[in-house]
């Protein structure tokens, strides 16, 4: 468990402080899969570097798993910072090295781990990102999707309990985002590790993320389970990001429900009532029209979701309104 | 031909080449191996750097540029006294050495320095994120990934040591300098001096071309 204590963090420009992350409170659970969301400068890529100390913090406790980090001295931090992998968004691989040799580097660096240890551990990382027949080839030789696995496969070499990824997927093609969110999610699943991942891209935090923390101007300004932050937005930069993964343009629609007769709703659908046949039936019993006015329908992380603007002319709203809630679907009157 | 080369003194010439040979290869390896140390401790002291230390790097870097700007020749005489107390005498091959090492390590180090400083910051974070001392990210990461930088360096240094050596010519330091000076300048053996020179330009030639070599074969990007 990753546990923030009002931690704080300002860099000293020209003898003025210039903050780059307000006091924060911030709880990361075992084995979750915890999104950072953010545009760039808005301070994430510092809060994910406070977790393994490349950033110190110039206020704050930063506990995890109950022990005060930031009391370390430099033998202990090192140590613990072999339990916490890192992947970076240009993959930071050394050139010089084969792929084999950058996977097998942090366990040497560790000198815990005999030469047999490291070859067999090796050789079941190549397996694990699918890289056995590249591991004699160097970095440049490879490519950006490759690279990236390279990096997971050497951030899990000495067996971390946490992985952070700063940006990991923002130098990638959409269909190499894909693989290596799989992979991450993969990990995650089977071997039971906190993944911290920060991104400019609320679509990386719907595919992968449990929980999710939405950063503007230095501040952690929503968060929550990645579908209510993602289906009921409330701050208005996470409703920019959700938006903007959407391809909605919010001007548009408004003009569009300014167009639109009678009650205006949006009904989100989840889990198992995204399946349900609910819209005729409930348009049979109250006596309702209703026409869409928008929707989707899409996962988030495994759970299916379904999100319909509608608007309803004549017969009893009430009833209508009624046999939405009871089917488990959240309506908002938006008009 | 015999007459065109006629004040040639070939086993004279064979023996200044080994001498120029000597002197480049042993103050090579000494510029090296004092410039190298100085190239890491300049980029560590350096701003926003590992080990920032402003008042470290300002004394080795003042140093550094002192033995730079004198130009070689007159560096030679102003180390003179200095070379006599260090090997006995300031003349010969050996007496050559010192100011050699004294105009070569300071320009190596600003290159190593210059190379250290092109690694990508990126891989110097993921090191450290590794959980690598200071130590483990020079040696593990930082040389490793500044390797063709540094042998494009080593290979710059070799070819103004060339030079200087024969320059140190002038203050009876041997080599091909020497017999430049002696006989093609002072006793107008324009034969003598052409000979010189050429052996000395395919000297130059040859480092350049292995050094390139080198460089291609390190460099994985």
């Amino acid at each position: 468990m990753i546990v923030f204590d009002q931690v704080q963090k300002s860099y000293q420009v020209g003898g003025r402080a210039i903050p780059a992350l307000h006091p924060t409170d911030m709880t990361v659970e075992t084995g979750e899969v915890f999104g950072i969301v953010g545009h760039s400068g808005a301070g994430k890529s510092t809060l994910v570097r406070l977790i393994n100390l490349l950033e110190p913090p110039t206020g704050g406790r930063i506990l995890i798993d109950d022990e005060n980090i930031t009391d370390y001295d430099a033998a202990e931090l090192r140590a613990f910072r072999r339990k916490v992998g890192m992947i970076f968004q240009h993959f930071n691989l050394l050139s010089s090295k084969t792929v084999a040799d950058n996977i097998a580097f942090p366990m040497k660096l560790a000198g815990i781990y005999s030469k047999t240890e490291i070859r067999e551990r090796v050789q079941e990382l190549l397996a694990r990102v699918s890289l056995v027949d590249q591991a004699s080839k160097y970095p440049s030789q490879l490519s950006g999707g490759q690279k990236q696995r390279v990096g997971i496969a050497r951030a899990l070499a000495c067996r971390p309990t946490i992985l952070l990824c700063d940006e990991a997927t923002s130098a990638l093609d959409p269909q190499t985002t894909q693989s290596v969110l799989k992979l991450l999610a993969d990990i995650n699943r089977e071997l039971g590790l906190t993944i911290v991942l920060i991104t400019h891209e609320m679509d990386v935090v719907r595919r992968v993320c449990d929980r999710v923390a939405v950063m503007d101007a230095g501040r952690v300004v929503e968060m929550g389970p990645v579908s209510d932050v993602f289906l009921h937005p409330k701050h208005p930069t996470t409703r920019d990001f959700v938006f903007e993964s959407e391809s909605i343009d919010s001007q548009e629609l408004q003009e569009d429900l300014q167009r639109a007769n009678g009650r205006i709703l949006r009904l989100t659908f989840k889990g198992d009532s995204t399946y349900k046949p609910l819209l005729g039936s409930v348009a049979r019993e109250s006596g309702v029209d209703f026409s869409i006015l928008s929707g989707r329908i899409d996962h988030i992380k495994d759970t299916p979701y379904g999100q319909l603007t509608l608007s309803l002319v004549g017969g009893d709203l009430d009833i209508a309104m009624g046999a939405f809630e009871a089917a488990d679907v959240h309506v908002e009157v938006l008009r | 031909m015999e007459a065109l080369l006629s004040n040639v003194d070939w086993t004279e010439i064979g023996w200044a080449s080994w001498d120029t040979l000597i002197m480049v290869g042993l103050s090579l390896l000494f510029s090296v191996l004092i410039g190298l140390p100085v190239g890491v401790l300049l980029f560590l002291f350096g701003k926003r750097q590992l080990l920032e230390q402003p008042v470290a790097y300002a004394v080795l870097s003042f140093v550094v540029n002192v033995l730079r700007s004198v130009p070689f020749i007159i560096l030679l005489i102003v180390m003179i006294p200095f070379t006599v107390m260090l090997i006995g005498t300031s003349l010969g091959v050996a007496g050559a050495i010192p100011p050699l090492v004294a105009g070569g390590a300071p320009f190596f180090a600003r290159l190593v320095e210059t190379s250290l400083r092109e690694v990508d910051r990126g891989i110097i974070e993921a090191t450290q994120a590794m959980g690598a001392s200071v130590r483990q990210i020079i040696l593990g990461a930082l040389l490793p990934e500044a390797l063709p930088g540094i042998i494009a360096g080593i290979t710059v240094t070799a070819i103004t040591l060339v030079s200087y050596a024969a320059m140190s010519g002038v203050i009876g330091g041997g080599g091909l300098g020497d017999l430049a000076i002696r006989f093609g300048y002072q006793r107008f053996q324009t034969d003598v001096m052409v000979i010189t020179v050429a052996l000395l330009v395919i000297f130059v030639q040859v480092l350049q071309m292995v050094g390139d070599r080198l460089v291609l074969y390190f460099s994985r990007k």
